[in-house]
């Protein structure tokens, strides 16, 4: 029985129930609808397991982990929906959310727009469970933050950072027979080195903690936290830079809502007015793919329907948006499988960005570049236009000067203004795309770019 | 959920745990928004947990479920013990916290209109009328409306005796006009953006504000920015509206004194502070005009940052941050207190939820009022740009160097507002910013400001911070970078 103490409790928890039980929960919501006389429901049952361990001052001084179930319930009857969620699964308790749906739908004025549900679809399979990653224990995270805090006290330097290990799973019914069902794991490992005022950090995320190092992740970190001492003041101004992919990532993440359909409908995206234009250099292509196999997800969206493959931009030229059912509709397009789970007001959103890459290694950029700045990541995002789609946010642990193909000196921050349509215009030379993990975008897989004329506007103290 | 708590203490204490402290949080939630006249988001949610946090062999566990059974809570304590001991594979030194009183007590924020006793209906009709006052303005291209309210029972208990309930209900409502024309997007929002204004309270809130008065100069104004004049690039005067104000407190000056931040356990994610240790008493944070505090108690005001006893169990107390411009105190907890010579935590750890570690986190860290009048201060500015309303806001991770641009601003010669200004920015180091402040408005011009998403942590927790502000003035400030060409 799931809850019952063990005589040596596992640091480590119980595992995720079998998907049958969450199909139960699921059909007896449908069940009661039924019963209730709804004629259209949706349920969403999710579980969550997860872990982190988090280090400061070459010690642990943090270490969680949690255990949900939560089910939603979306009624849908004469032109009103509405979204009801617990995590009380008995069933007065179900019973309850489903009577708490039907008043609050009654409440509200009819939607001519809302569709009825979809019916039952097909799914490509997609294995992203790794079971070794669902077995990680705390002592095992634990022994392994140790290894990274013993090299940072070697070395003279402090470490802080997570090892996060973690596993969920999802299943989407509705009334009309549709069923969906995903399961992953993820592992994450990220560290910061400071030595005196100087830092460096690197990251790694996937579903299989075997992939992710720890170990080699804290040795980049330290050594760019080396090389990064008494930095060297630059003035602000326009400067050829080579983001790493996880700098790239956390700006092109903005981009997210601006590719859907609803926001260019509702106007607010940077593509209004643009689609089919020839906006970014011809060697930019962006797909959103959820197949990929270096993504994370379930392939199917917020309403049931599979994920597509989408090419939105080709060779530089803005060629799609994503769709769900009723911005399809309005723009008499097809659905896409990205629409977030109704109702809502922002539609839909790619969320397995993949952006093409090019041959060269990072090294490789380094090496036949005369003079620039590498950007190791990027911090505190944020728009500052939103049609011109200009960005600010500091460079964060790590700025470098690449002279004569070697890198160089650290180099003080700077704050940067910069318009993501002008930098994916002005990429030079792109580097092997890879599956990043940044801080301010979902993950994705992106390539290191060197981009030119990239605008610095402030220094900051360090 | 006694028993849950007592049972949770039970099993860690057997397990090992040398110290344990449990939240037992049931959530509610209602979340409402409309756009172009329908209804765009609306549900309802409620979640029920318990989280354990412990100390055993001087290291710190914690661990959450939500099987609220006898066999789960048992699970969960001793898989936090566990966790705990895993920790101590990792540890430098044994965890010490400051002494703490044991409290039995029950506490409930007040408020007038419970909102989830509010029908629906009145709560859409509202945002609906609202929207459609944005949409008669022509050349509106986007109109958005959101309520959200919370409803927050935590029942905590600690090994040490501490049991305390606590009832907080928080409300939030905000209106957005957008335009697009040309190749610009302008909008303009109402009390404030990215959810308009939040606080510790009841649907009074939504009654006081009065959207249906603010709706057409809302979208009035979103249009009119098109026409406006491009914010010059200059170094001058500055005069920031309360609620701007309230989140540049937030950033330079909130996040800086969280002593979490300073001692470095956050330099992984949040980041760091530039107020080291050997800052506190000795740092002419701004000038003597400035005073701020961190103040929880409910004689503060009905702010995010307000409640009766923090998740740590420590009572709600008032914490001079900057007196007469000195810096003199930082937010701590019970472990980190005696790092900065207190006695006893400041009382600012909180959790986002049952599932979550508490954490230093802000309370209302607000600026107390000067002798201004608005009129008055605007008259005494011979040259200046007022900025009201935020749009974007940015800072570096030791909390220095920072950026804010604004909805909107208007121009002031000669002593009087004139033309408006549309795509403000303003930029600064955060010493040398607060250094500059040389008027702040009085008491009937200062609001508490709620802050309903300030994120922090990992797994990241979201959270609610109050800021009491008034309009202020700063002298030498760099204007109109965030559009600059150089």
């Amino acid at each position: 029985m799931r809850g019952a103490a063990t005589k040596r409790a596992r640091a480590g928890g119980e595992p995720l129930r079998n998907e049958r039980e969450l199909r139960a929960i699921a059909d007896n919501v449908l069940r009661l609808a039924k019963l209730r006389g709804v004629k259209e429901a949706e349920v969403h049952v999710e579980e969550v397991i997860d872990a982190l361990t988090r280090f400061a001052n070459n010690a642990i001084h943090q270490n969680v982990a949690e255990h949900g179930l939560s089910v939603s319930i979306r009624t849908v009857a004469d032109g009103r929906t509405v979204r009801v969620t617990t995590n009380r699964v008995d069933e007065d308790s179900l019973r309850a959310a489903l009577e708490n749906s039907l008043a609050l739908a009654a409440s509200q004025p009819k939607d001519p727009q809302l569709l009825p549900l979809p019916g039952k679809q097909k799914y490509r399979a997609l294995r992203r469970f790794i079971p070794a990653t669902a077995a990680l224990t705390a002592e095992e995270r634990a022994r392994a933050v140790k290894r990274a805090c013993e090299l940072a006290d070697r070395r003279g330097q402090v470490a802080a950072g997570i090892f996060q290990s973690g596993q969920s799973q999802t299943v989407l019914c509705n009334s009309r027979g549709l069923f969906a069902a995903y399961r992953q794991t993820q592992a994450e490992f990220s560290v910061t080195m400071q030595q005196g005022a100087a830092a460096s950090w690197a990251k790694a995320n996937a579903a299989d903690v075997r992939a992710i190092d720890p170990i080699a992740l804290a040795k980049t970190a330290s050594d760019k936290a080396n090389r990064a001492q008494n930095p060297v003041e630059l003035a602000p101004g326009k400067y050829t830079v080579i983001l790493e992919p996880a700098a790239v990532l956390d700006l092109v993440g903005f981009l997210f809502y601006d590719f859907a359909a609803t926001a260019v409908e509702d106007k607010r995206s940077c593509f209004s007015g643009r689609l089919g234009k020839n906006l970014f250099g011809k060697n930019i292509t962006i797909t959103d793919d959820v197949h990929h196999a270096e993504q994370l997800g379930p392939q199917f969206d917020g309403e049931g329907m599979p994920r597509q493959r989408v090419v939105l931009v080709d060779k530089g030229v803005l060629r799609n948006l994503v769709y769900s059912r009723r911005s399809a509709k309005a723009a008499h397009a097809k659905p896409t499988g990205h629409g977030f789970p109704l109702p809502n007001e922002y539609g839909e959103a790619p969320m397995n960005l993949v952006i093409g890459g090019g041959n060269s290694s990072l090294e490789e950029m380094v090496c036949t570049t005369e003079r620039c700045l590498l950007v190791t990541r990027l911090w505190y995002i944020r728009e500052v236009d939103p049609y011109e789609k200009i960005m600010t946010g500091m460079t964060r642990d790590g700025l470098f000067l690449v002279e004569k193909g070697q890198i160089g000196r650290g180099v003080r921050n700077f704050r940067f203004n910069q318009s993501i349509l002008e930098m994916l215009a002005n990429v030079e030379l792109l580097g092997m795309a890879q599956r990043a993990s940044g801080e301010e975008s979902f993950e994705m897989v992106v390539p290191p770019m060197k981009i030119r004329e990239f605008q610095f506007s402030e220094v900051t103290k360090f | 959920m006694w028993e849950h708590c007592g049972h949770s203490l039970d099993v860690a204490r057997l397990r090992g745990a040398t110290y344990a402290d449990v939240r037992v949080m049931h959530q509610r939630q209602r979340d409402l928004t409309t756009k172009n006249g329908r209804v765009g988001t609306l549900g309802q949610s409620e979640s029920i947990g318990l989280g354990i946090r412990v100390i055993a062999q001087g290291a710190w566990g914690f661990a959450s479920t939500d099987v609220l059974t006898r066999e789960g809570v048992s699970a969960c304590a001793a898989q936090a013990v566990a966790i705990a001991k895993a920790s101590a594979l990792a540890k430098k030194k044994d965890v010490q916290l400051a002494p703490e009183a044991a409290y039995v007590d029950s506490w409930q924020s007040p408020f007038l209109k419970d909102p989830f006793e509010i029908p629906l209906e009145t709560q859409l009709a509202l945002l609906l009328a609202a929207d459609e006052a944005m949409r008669r303005v022509k050349g509106v291209t986007l109109t958005e409306t959101d309520m959200q309210f919370r409803k927050v029972d935590t029942w905590f208990a600690s090994s040490e005796g501490s049991k305390i309930h606590q009832r907080r209900v928080v409300s939030g409502c905000g209106i957005v006009a957008t335009c697009f024309q040309g190749d610009a997007i302008q909008k303009r929002s109402y009390p404030n953006s990215f959810g308009g204004q939040h606080i510790l309270g009841g649907y009074e809130l939504i009654e006081s504000l009065d959207l249906l008065k603010h709706a057409p100069q809302v979208a009035e104004e979103a249009v009119a920015l098109h026409g406006a004049t491009q914010c010059p690039e200059r170094t001058g005067t500055l005069i920031l509206g309360a609620s701007q104000l309230g989140l540049q407190i937030h950033e330079s000056i909130g996040h800086p004194i969280e002593l979490d931040r300073v001692l470095g356990q956050e330099a992984n994610f949040a980041g760091t502070s530039f107020l080291t240790l050997d800052q506190l008493n000795h740092l002419r944070y701004a000038s003597p005009i400035v005073n701020v505090v961190a103040d929880a108690r409910i004689v503060h005001g009905p702010g995010l940052g307000t409640f009766a006893y923090d998740d740590e169990g420590v009572p709600a107390q008032r914490i001079d941050v900057i007196k007469a411009g000195e810096f003199c105190g930082y937010l701590s907890s019970r472990e980190t207190a005696h790092l900065i010579g207190l006695q006893r935590s400041g009382g600012t750890v909180r959790t986002e939820g049952w599932n979550r570690l508490p954490m230093i986190r802000m309370t209302n860290v607000s600026i107390l009022p000067g002798p201004w009048t608005l009129e008055n201060l605007i008259a005494d500015t011979d040259e200046g740009i007022l900025m009201e309303t935020n749009r974007s806001w940015s800072i570096d991770d030791r909390r220095y160097q920072f950026q804010f641009s604004t909805e909107i601003a208007w121009e002031i010669q000669g002593g009087k507002k004139t033309r408006m200004v549309k795509n403000p920015s303003y930029s600064g180091i955060t010493t040398e910013f607060w250094n500059s402040c040389d008027a702040i408005c009085n008491a009937d011009h200062w609001l508490l400001w709620g802050t309903p998403n300030c994120g922090k942590g990992q797994p990241m927790q979201t959270m609610g911070t109050g800021h009491g502000a008034a309009p202020a003035r700063f002298r030498n400030v760099k204007i109109g970078t965030a559009f600059s060409e150089e």
